[in-house]
């Protein structure tokens, strides 16, 4: 998934005509007092990280300003510093607003309905999840004619909007369900949506975007998102590597398979620290890469647990065999392997003349590598 | 008779002429399925390994009575040959393709429920029925006939535990992986429906993973209309919350999909949950004893 920052989100938004305050991103100190300074960004301002993690105003990475030095000052204060992990590169420099009213609205999808949902609340401003149910409004949507008016009117209603602020919401939930269709977005929020005034105002915006469309929005390939850099290395390998805490690095086939693999393995005491699933392959090559790929990521050691259907097991065995022989001395780790299914004989026989034996059993193998990611501590 | 699919099925194979298309043809045709016709728009009036391939599904249908279809359609044209399929008049399609847009999948789902055809998938390993058919990828290896029907959101975890009913002597009626995406055609409980009327099911495994509230769902059925012994499975207990977990489906998301919860409903319906994916078949064997004869 592709999480777009708040100033990325309200670039979306402006382009769908999807009301924010008047605004620009900066990426040094001298841009964002230029800003101010030419009028582009009317003051009072606030100033902010663009980064993805929560809580940036406990965090100290939102700050006001009302002269142009003191937004120059609140964005050096913040440049280049790190929160919680990511490096504020940009900045979100926008107009300080009024607020009268604070609301909540999202188009995300109800797996269960297989429809798009529109959520709307009138408790905005704080995170949806601590409102109460009565106090959140549910419609789903059907995709062939998308939001009608009936329903934008049903949501006016719960949010008791009238006048120019009902006119406002009939128009800016047709455009946020644009986006969200057009952009083949997972979630599009608003939280908080602010009454000033006589209009509404996006105050922030989240938007995540679905990483199988990328195919139709290559514009959204280069924008940076929560993986580490490994994960990013495997992307573009097409193998799903996901890193976690531990220090046991897990290879299996299939996302169910490696679900449970790791399951068994943090039942048996130990910690799986990254995670690679080959998928269906029957390329050799493509297992010694994330071989290699998961040496980068430094196991104490490694459990191979394949179960052999599409991919064969004399298939994974040989990209195997060539994997360890191009790792170098120095950054070998324990192997423990569970190779079962098509072609398990040939897989078994190819690993046993390298070395590696296979242990059948799920149990006796996790209980092993657990084992010697212990002993090797 | 078995749930879908049985001796009867007609199967048109979309995108028979890729790699995976031509390979997994070869392997239902082995399994004993009628794999009658292929299609790859351009290449009508050719054959891959003897099964004859149109240019369009309607003009397969036409020619030789297909009556499911399974699309090996690369993404980006999946939605168009759902569509094309369901116009074409079939009514069981199971879809291999992974990595089709959910925002195409809402649409091919839709659609193809208005017309009254069934998807099953996409990223899913497909439907079969040991000794009848099967549409779909699951390695033919792993079956045997028997009376143990299997429901699953995964597949290489789907083949190492009907494998395991295989070790313990048992068989499968009919095992239909449900696919791991976030929007599937099919989910537990239009499954478990079928299940409970096949009189060739006496047992269910059934075997989810984290994401989405389909077990708990699954769950509340089991719990007021279905009879037949449950026995669960719940892959991603130490899943975090927020990490794609491999599908696109398995992922716990603002405080919802957790392995915990799903535990606890079906535990709640009276279904017996094991820990392990090994303890799956030791309990439905257990079953198949006390009962008798399974």
């Amino acid at each position: 998934m592709v999480k777009l920052t708040e100033g990325r989100g309200k670039e979306l938004f402006r382009k769908y005509g999807v009301p924010v305050p008047t605004g620009t991103i900066v990426t040094s100190a001298e841009e964002a007092e230029r800003s101010v300074r030419s009028g582009s960004v009317p003051l009072p301002c606030v100033i902010k990280a663009q980064v993805l993690a929560g809580g940036r105003g406990k965090g100290g990475a939102v700050r006001f300003a009302s002269t142009p030095e003191e937004a120059r000052a609140a964005a050096a204060a913040i440049l280049g510093t790190s929160f919680q992990g990511e490096t504020v590169r940009e900045v979100l420099l926008e107009q300080k607003v009024a607020i009268a009213r604070e609301l909540y609205v999202s188009f995300a999808l109800d797996r269960s309905q297989r429809l798009p949902m529109l959520m709307t609340s009138a408790r905005g401003g704080v995170e949806i999840e601590t409102v109460d149910d009565s106090a959140i409004d549910r419609q789903t949507i059907d995709p062939f004619p998308g939001l009608v008016a009936y329903e934008r009117r049903k949501a006016t209603r719960a949010l008791g909007l009238t006048g120019t602020l009902a006119a406002d919401l009939d128009r800016l939930l047709g455009n946020l369900y644009r986006l969200f269709d057009r952009e083949d977005a997972e979630l599009v929020e608003i939280n908080p949506l602010a009454v000033v005034g006589e209009h509404l105002l996006a105050l922030d915006a989240k938007v995540i975007i679905e990483d199988d469309a990328s195919f139709r929005h290559p514009e959204y390939a280069e924008i940076r998102d929560d993986r580490t850099p490994l994960e990013e290395i495997a992307r573009e390998k097409e193998i799903a590597f996901v890193q976690l805490d531990g220090n046991i690095g897990v290879i299996a086939n299939g996302a169910g398979l490696t679900m449970a693999t790791l399951d068994v393995l943090k039942e048996f005491g130990g910690a799986p620290g990254v995670f690679l699933d080959l998928g269906g392959t029957d390329d050799p090559k493509k297992v010694t890469e994330a071989f290699l790929l998961m040496a980068q990521a430094h196991p104490k050691a490694v459990f191979l647990n394949i179960f052999g259907g599409v991919t064969r097991c004399d298939t994974v065995a040989n990209g195997l065999v060539a994997a360890l022989a191009s790792v170098p001395a120095s950054e070998r780790f324990p192997l423990v392997a569970r190779i079962r299914g098509n072609n398990e004989a040939e897989g078994i026989a190819i690993l046993r003349a390298a070395g590696v034996t296979s242990v059948p059993d799920l149990r006796s193998s996790a209980q092993a590598v657990v084992a010697a990611a212990q002993g090797g501590a | 008779m078995s749930v879908w699919i049985d001796a009867d099925t007609r199967v048109v194979v979309q995108g028979i002429t890729g790699h995976q298309g031509t390979v997994h043809a070869r392997a239902m045709r082995e399994f004993g399925t009628k794999v009658v016709a292929g299609v790859t728009p351009g290449k009508g009036g050719s054959n891959v390994e003897g099964v004859p391939v149109y240019d369009a599904v309607r003009d397969a249908v036409a020619a030789t009575g297909a009556n499911a279809s399974c699309l090996f359609v690369p993404a980006p044209y999946a939605k168009d040959g759902l569509l094309e399929a369901v116009d074409a008049g079939i009514r069981l399609c199971v879809i291999v393709t992974e990595h089709i847009p959910f925002h195409d999948m809402l649409l091919m789902y839709h659609y193809a429920r208005a017309k009254g055809a069934r998807i099953i998938g996409p990223n899913c390993p497909g439907i079969a029925s040991p000794g009848k058919a099967k549409v779909g990828i699951i390695p033919n290896v792993v079956f045997r006939p028997g009376r143990v029907g299997v429901i699953s959101r995964s597949g290489t975890l789907t083949y190492e535990i009907v494998n395991g009913i295989k070790e313990h002597g048992l068989g499968q009626s009919t095992c239909v992986g449900l696919g791991g995406d976030p929007v599937v055609g099919t989910s537990f409980t239009d499954a478990l429906p079928m299940f409970e009327k096949d009189p060739e099911t006496d047992l269910l495994v059934l075997v989810g993973e984290i994401g989405g509230t389909a077990e708990e769902e699954a769950a509340e059925m089991i719990q007021h209309g279905f009879s037949k012994p449950v026995v669960a499975y719940i892959a991603g207990r130490s899943a975090p919350p927020g990490k794609r977990m491999g599908h696109a489906g398995a992922i716990i998301s603002r405080g919802r999909g957790t392995a915990a919860s799903k535990v606890e409903a079906l535990e709640k319906a009276g279904a017996r949950v094991a820990r392990f994916p090994y303890e799956v078949s030791e309990i439905v064997a257990e079953l198949a004893r006390t009962a008798g004869r399974r």
